[in-house]
């Protein structure tokens, strides 16, 4: 029998267990999305541009562990996800990305809508395909699956021509034997006890976790893994949610907004056991100041990570939850391996940091951000799902909000993408219909993205959007507050919609709070009103996050702010 | 940390945008190729690609390990401080007058440099050797008149087997 391309493709997408994609339309992907509309079984969802469909896939991967899968026309309609390729490519999400192309025999013409997508995104996406033989479809979109979520993840896209979509292929070619021997992993035996030797003497170790833990879906082993050393847990950015922001010995996030005990933890531990991590810049700070005093155990899929900027004693070059597996059974056959009578003085020095300079903040007249974020987080007993829009929002939202579970902290951490918290909450409600999805947002990020209202809308996505208005790009303006002299150059955003009255233009739900004793009435209103809702918070306009590891300077000299 | 030459060997599938991606491995960490040599091995789906660059060891190290990341990348070797063999070939134009043609041709002839062509005005001269070899002979020709020349990148190869592929 023969096929089309397209009808090729939509049976590889099943074979993949594919029933969600976010797209939009255009000239090149006509024969695809003809074919879609045969499949009722694969939902699609029509976004307002495509760097919201991207981000969404982007946010359905995260909350949920799948393959995010986006489709969207040649020329314009490629290169608007090219954003949001970058960012997953920096947090290694597994996205697989389909993109119209003009027919093959058009391919350097300078034809209508024609861009070299391929040579656009090679160096952010994890790899990339132009299927120019249609025999060479099915291949090409199974490897394609196989690549994004293998090993380290990332986003992955495949061009395809429309004479490619549109030719008869024998449908032989789906049965085409395709296996992927899983990559060859070195033993990790040798490695393990030579981090169990470290950890046996060391007297105050610190566990930092990341990304990495929760990519590996090891969250559990991970727990175990702390609570048997009974060792303080700090994390980057993307760790949170690998382990319960309420446990006594979760220390909060480090780096450039970290906490000030878990910088202070990590400027004095005299052992790292680093887990899934990367050692980013806004983590380490002054790299020759990181960690001063420890040995340094470092735990990764991904070789390239290892030895980048942190050198590491001993190096685990795996998966991290067969490590933190094989670690767990050594430790319960040998509970001694860390006193705890050796590390008591240390856990009484964190006890002590923590009990010094807590996260905190002044109240005042106006509300604070802090304030919405804790309100949010008690309303919603840290069982909601939070994405974060980039800036002070997304600090506070790490500093505020204790993160319970993995994969319920969804945020732009690599790039940095403002307009992302949004259309990823988007699609990790489609993803978790019955979770409460909460972006947190800033002013300025909202407005990148504010088009997917109408999706949101549409699909009858009940994503609570709480912005913290402050009228300003206000981590910028932070910045220029305490490194150019408060010029406040090109950062006032006090100029924006009526966010209410827009939220209603769109069909959606708005609420608009201005003191601070509304703001729990407010966000209680917002959460229980069905639907798309917007809520939004004048705040206090100049407000800080703190700490702050100002740049060029080591973890431990902090600058506290006013508390 | 030292910065030296290095030599690095890479298999490669032969496919189209390959060598795009390995350029752009190096291009994007500010690197530049100083020179490179590419073809067929006995495999025609293999290409094996020679580069030298210049960079110290912390550098070479994270670049290799980028490019075994890449998926058409069969394996990488730093053949830099391995007992290998390295050349490169070069041929150069030579103008010819009546004046210098007899010490063209004497030089040529101590050095068992090779003729591949020549015609009345020019004759074009292969030269084969270590990078030195030829920054010598270029010196040496230099006088005596040369109109062009092309350079090859440089070639490896490992005296021993230390691996299955070569
Ligand atoms: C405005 C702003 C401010 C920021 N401030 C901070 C800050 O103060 N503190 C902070 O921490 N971050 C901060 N970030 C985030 C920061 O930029 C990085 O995104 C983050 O630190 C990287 O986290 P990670 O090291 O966990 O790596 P990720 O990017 O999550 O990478 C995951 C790592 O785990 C590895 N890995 C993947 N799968 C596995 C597996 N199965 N097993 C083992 N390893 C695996 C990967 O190879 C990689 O090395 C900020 C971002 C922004 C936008
Ligand atoms: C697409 C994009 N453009 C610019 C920036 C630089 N930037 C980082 S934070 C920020 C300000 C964000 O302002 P807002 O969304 O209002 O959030 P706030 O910091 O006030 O919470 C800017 C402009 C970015 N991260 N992303």
């Amino acid at each position: 029998m023969k096929l089309t391309g397209a009808q090729i493709l939509f049976k590889v997408l099943k074979q993949e267990n594919v029933d969600t994609i976010f797209g939009y339309p255009g000239g090149s992907v006509m024969d695809i999305y003809d074919e879609l509309f045969r499949h009722e079984d694969i939902k699609h969802f029509l976004v307002r541009h495509e760097q919201g469909a991207i981000h969404a896939a982007d946010g359905y991967a995260r909350a949920s562990g799948k393959i995010g899968v986006c489709l969207v026309t040649s020329g314009p309609g490629a290169t608007n996800t090219v954003t949001g390729i970058a960012n997953a490519y920096m947090d290694s999400i597994p996205i697989v990305v389909m993109t119209g192309q003009v027919p093959v025999s058009l391919i350097g013409n300078d034809a209508f809508q024609e861009v070299d997508i391929t040579g656009i995104t090679r160096p952010c996406t994890k790899h990339n395909f132009l299927v120019r033989d249609p025999e060479n479809l099915a291949r090409t979109i199974k490897e394609a699956f196989h690549i994004a979520r293998a090993g380290r993840p990332g986003p992955v896209l495949i061009d395809l021509p429309k004479n490619v979509m549109q030719a008869l292929v024998d449908d032989t070619t789906l049965s085409y034997p395709i296996s992927f021997s899983d990559e060859e992993t070195d033993p990790i035996e040798k490695d393990c006890a030579e981090a169990l030797e470290l950890i046996r003497k060391s007297r105050k170790p610190l566990i930092f976790c990341g990304g990495g833990v929760i990519l590996g879906r090891a969250w559990k082993e991970f727990r175990t893994f702390a609570k048997k050393l009974n060792c303080p847990v700090t994390s980057s950015l993307m760790g949170l949610g690998a382990f319960p922001g309420t446990d006594p010995l979760w220390l909060g996030m480090l780096g450039m907004h970290g906490t000030y005990y878990a910088n202070m933890a990590i400027s004095n531990a005299d052992l790292l056991i680093a887990v899934g991590v990367r050692f980013d810049d806004r983590v380490t700070s002054k790299v020759e100041a990181f960690a001063p005093h420890a040995r340094i155990i470092h735990i990764d899929i991904d070789p390239v990570s290892i030895d980048k900027t942190i050198k590491a004693d001993v190096s685990i070059i795996s998966d991290c939850k067969p490590v933190l597996q094989l670690l767990n059974e050594w430790l319960s056959h040998d509970p001694v391996v860390t006193p705890q009578e050796h590390t008591k003085e240390w856990r009484a020095q964190i006890a002590e940091w923590k009990e010094k300079v807590p996260l905190s903040y002044c109240r005042g007249e106006k509300i604070k951000p802090q304030y919405v974020i804790e309100t949010l987080y008690e309303l919603t007993k840290g069982k909601a799902i939070i994405t974060t829009e980039v800036g002070q929002n997304q600090m506070w939202t790490a500093q505020f909000y204790p993160f319970e579970a993995p994969n319920t902290f969804i945020s732009s951490g690599g790039l940095g993408t403002m307009g992302f918290g949004f259309p990823a909450a988007i699609g990790a409600q489609v993803a978790c219909p019955e979770k409460l999805v909460v972006d947190i947002a800033g002013d300025g990020s909202i407005q990148m993205n504010i088009q997917e209202m109408a999706t949101a809308v549409q699909y009858k996505l009940p994503v609570k959007i709480v912005i913290l208005n402050n009228g300003f790009l206000g981590m910028v303006r932070q910045w220029q507050e305490l490194f150019y002299g408060k010029r406040y150059s090109q950062t006032d955003m006090s100029y924006a919609p009526d966010f209410v009255k827009l939220a209603e233009a769109y069909g959606a739900t708005g609420l608009r709070c201005t003191k601070p004793n509304e703001v729990k009435a407010t966000l209680q209103k917002g959460l229980d009103t069905p639907g798309t809702v917007v809520m939004d918070f004048r705040v206090e306009p100049e407000e800080g996050v703190f700490p702050m590891v100002k740049p060029g300077l080591s973890l431990s000299e902090m600058s506290l702010g006013k508390t | 940390m030292e910065i030296k030459e290095n030599t690095i060997s890479i298999l490669v599938n032969n496919k189209p945008d390959v060598m795009a991606r390995i350029a752009g491995t190096f291009s994007g960490r500010g690197f530049n190729i100083e020179t490179i040599a590419v073809n067929v091995t006995k495999d025609p789906n293999i290409s094996k690609i020679i580069l030298t660059i210049f960079g110290n060891q912390d550098t070479i190290t994270k670049i290799e390990k980028q490019l075994k990341r890449m998926l058409d990348v069969i394996q990488v070797d730093d053949l830099t401080g391995r007992d290998a063999i390295r050349r490169e070939m070069i041929l150069v134009r030579m103008k010819t007058t009546e004046e210098q043609r007899t010490q063209l041709t004497k030089t040529i002839d101590t050095y068992k440099w090779k003729i591949v062509s020549s015609s009345p005005d020019y004759c074009i001269v292969e030269i084969t050797g270590h990078r030195d070899d030829i920054e010598n002979a270029l010196a040496i020709l230099e006088p005596l008149g040369i109109d062009d020349f092309t350079r090859t990148g440089t070639v490896a190869l490992a005296r021993q087997n230390n691996n299955s592929r070569g």
